[in-house]
């Protein structure tokens, strides 16, 4: 019952950030012409700075790792470039091949980076399994999660029956919460235990992603489709393949409801099996999105005014979306883990009535 | 539209690091803990019953010392009562006993004092009747000198005699 009223209390909080996205990325916008005419009667400054191709370009995967730029002083970590052609083979190469000295856009082995895409000069069809800058921060969390638990692991088997100690303590009681909170309550004592690996595994993997993407210069994966679509379809089958009968007859032939109603409920519930995952997608990706956009948006205020006064009012507010962001990063790992749970838990939920 | 259009690359890389991750943490870091954990407080819970047991056997010990004590306590009571009343007893027996040896000895007493006093009485009889009869002789022997006195006395107890 209470995770109703948490997930309602979250729902509602999504709506007001999504407002507030949608007014900071319009006021963003509708500078543009402004600073458009600026740079007219300007001529002398480089480049007027665009607030929603620099959020667009922030939130956005790219083929190298981009800090900052400075002048002409580009911050940037080069990452490997992985193509398939048919007519080439597997290709291995360095992503700054894509730019020479001046930091121009130039092909490279018949290839073009155009939009963060690598496309074949001949229109060939090419299969991009780059490491990007998501990829990257990918595998730098996994790396981090898998020295962190299986160091935890460790000294579990090492000294049991012992009271935690180290960064043990510090990870005990969410991985206690996680259990006792979100499977216990939701699956249930009997099945709990089957699913714990997996949600555990969500959990921490929701977090991380999302506390790494939160550091300055991180990547945005959480609030990369691809990756909250690969967590929701895992969840999706998750769910399904481990439905019981009642499940299924709740589908499609929900008991205790009119013959005739079943023509519109039965189709409604199917959808239904199939939105559950989307929404646990939608989810996470808008969330962690918006939350960037917020941030972002805020921070581009000083820039869109040309008025550094402004960072008085900017940066406290800034800092204290930040905050906020830090706690949704756990609210967000905790409604989909949690979300996931009561999908699981209403499918195998045995019939009882 | 970019935003929302998955990335092939990236699905590629986010199963395949997802499936890794899900498979070693599984095998190396959830099962140790879940398990460990689990045991952890199955022991705990172990150590509170048990140790609520043996409190509840403590205070049963106690509660069993206690009896014992007061069964102890009756019994040495009454054994003390009991010792305190047949040393009453044996006094009083005793007591008895004195008093019943005593008196014999007094009746014991009193017999030969009749009997030395009746065996008194009966010498000192015999004697006054000796010396009274020596006394008598004299007497008479003396009185009867002449003959007129022995013949009035003979006469005085023939007429005595006739007399009884």
């Amino acid at each position: 019952m209470s995770g109703k009223s948490i997930f309602k209390k979250v729902y509602f909080s999504n709506i007001i950030l999504g407002l507030f996205i949608s007014l900071f990325s319009f006021s963003a916008w509708a500078n543009e012409p402004a600073a458009a005419e600026a740079t007219e009667h300007a001529p002398q400054q480089e480049e007027k700075f665009d607030a929603g191709k620099m959020i667009l370009h922030h939130i956005a995967d790219e083929h190298e790792w981009h800090f900052f730029t400075i002048g002409h002083f580009h911050a940037t970590v080069p990452l490997p470039c992985i193509v398939y052609r048919e007519s080439a083979g597997l290709q291995v190469f360095s992503s700054s091949n894509f730019k020479n000295e001046h930091h121009e856009e130039v092909s490279y082995q018949g290839l073009k980076l155009e939009h963060g895409k690598i496309h074949a000069e001949n229109g060939e069809k090419v299969y991009d399994i780059s490491i990007t800058k998501n990829v990257a921060s990918l595998l730098i969390s996994a790396v981090l999660l898998l020295t962190i638990f299986i160091g935890i692991g460790k000294t579990y088997k090492e000294n049991p029956h012992r009271a935690p100690k180290g960064i043990q303590s510090l990870f005990e009681p969410i991985i206690i919460f996680v259990r006792d909170e979100i499977a216990k309550n939701n699956i249930g004592e009997k099945h709990y235990r089957r699913f714990m690996p997996y949600l555990l595994t969500v959990f921490f993997f929701i977090w991380f992603n999302n506390m790494l993407g939160l550091i300055p210069g991180g990547a945005n994966v959480t609030g990369n489709i691809a990756v909250t679509a690969i967590l929701a379809i895992i969840a999706f089958f998750v769910t399904n393949l481990n439905g019981k009968a009642t499940y299924w007859t709740h589908v499609f032939a929900m008991p205790g409801v009119p013959k005739w109603m079943l023509i519109i409920m039965t189709p409604v519930e199917i959808v239904g099996v199939f939105m559950k995952p989307f929404s646990l997608m939608v989810r996470l990706f808008a969330n962690m999105t918006a939350g960037h956009i917020i941030l972002l948006s805020l921070v581009s205020l000083i820039f869109i005014f040309e008025n550094a006064a402004l960072g008085i009012a900017v940066v406290p507010f800034s800092l204290f979306m930040n905050v906020i962001e830090l706690i949704v990063a756990f609210i967000q790992a905790f409604i989909f883990t949690m979300l996931v749970s009561t999908y699981i838990g209403a499918a195998i939920e045995e019939h009882h009535h | 539209m970019e935003l929302i259009t998955p990335e092939f690359g990236l699905i590629f890389w986010q199963v395949l690091v997802f499936g890794i991750l899900f498979f070693l943490l599984a095998k190396f870091a959830w099962k140790p803990i879940i398990q460990s954990l689990h045991e952890r407080e199955e022991s705990i819970d172990q150590a509170i019953k048990l140790s609520e047991e043996t409190k509840k056997e403590m205070a049963e010990l106690k509660a069993g010392n206690e009896q014992l004590l007061v069964s102890a306590r009756a019994e040495r009571d009454a054994l003390i009562k009991q010792a305190k009343e047949s040393a009453d007893a044996m006094i009083a027996q005793a007591k008895l006993d004195a008093q019943a040896a005593a008196n014999q000895e007094i009746e014991k007493a009193r017999t030969a004092f009749e009997q030395e006093k009746v065996a008194a009485v009966a010498a000192i009889r015999k004697e006054a009747a000796s010396l009274s009869l020596d006394l008598a002789e004299k007497v008479l022997k003396s009185q009867l000198k002449d003959k007129a006195a022995q013949e009035k006395l003979v006469s005085e107890w023939i007429a005595d005699v006739t007399l009884k």
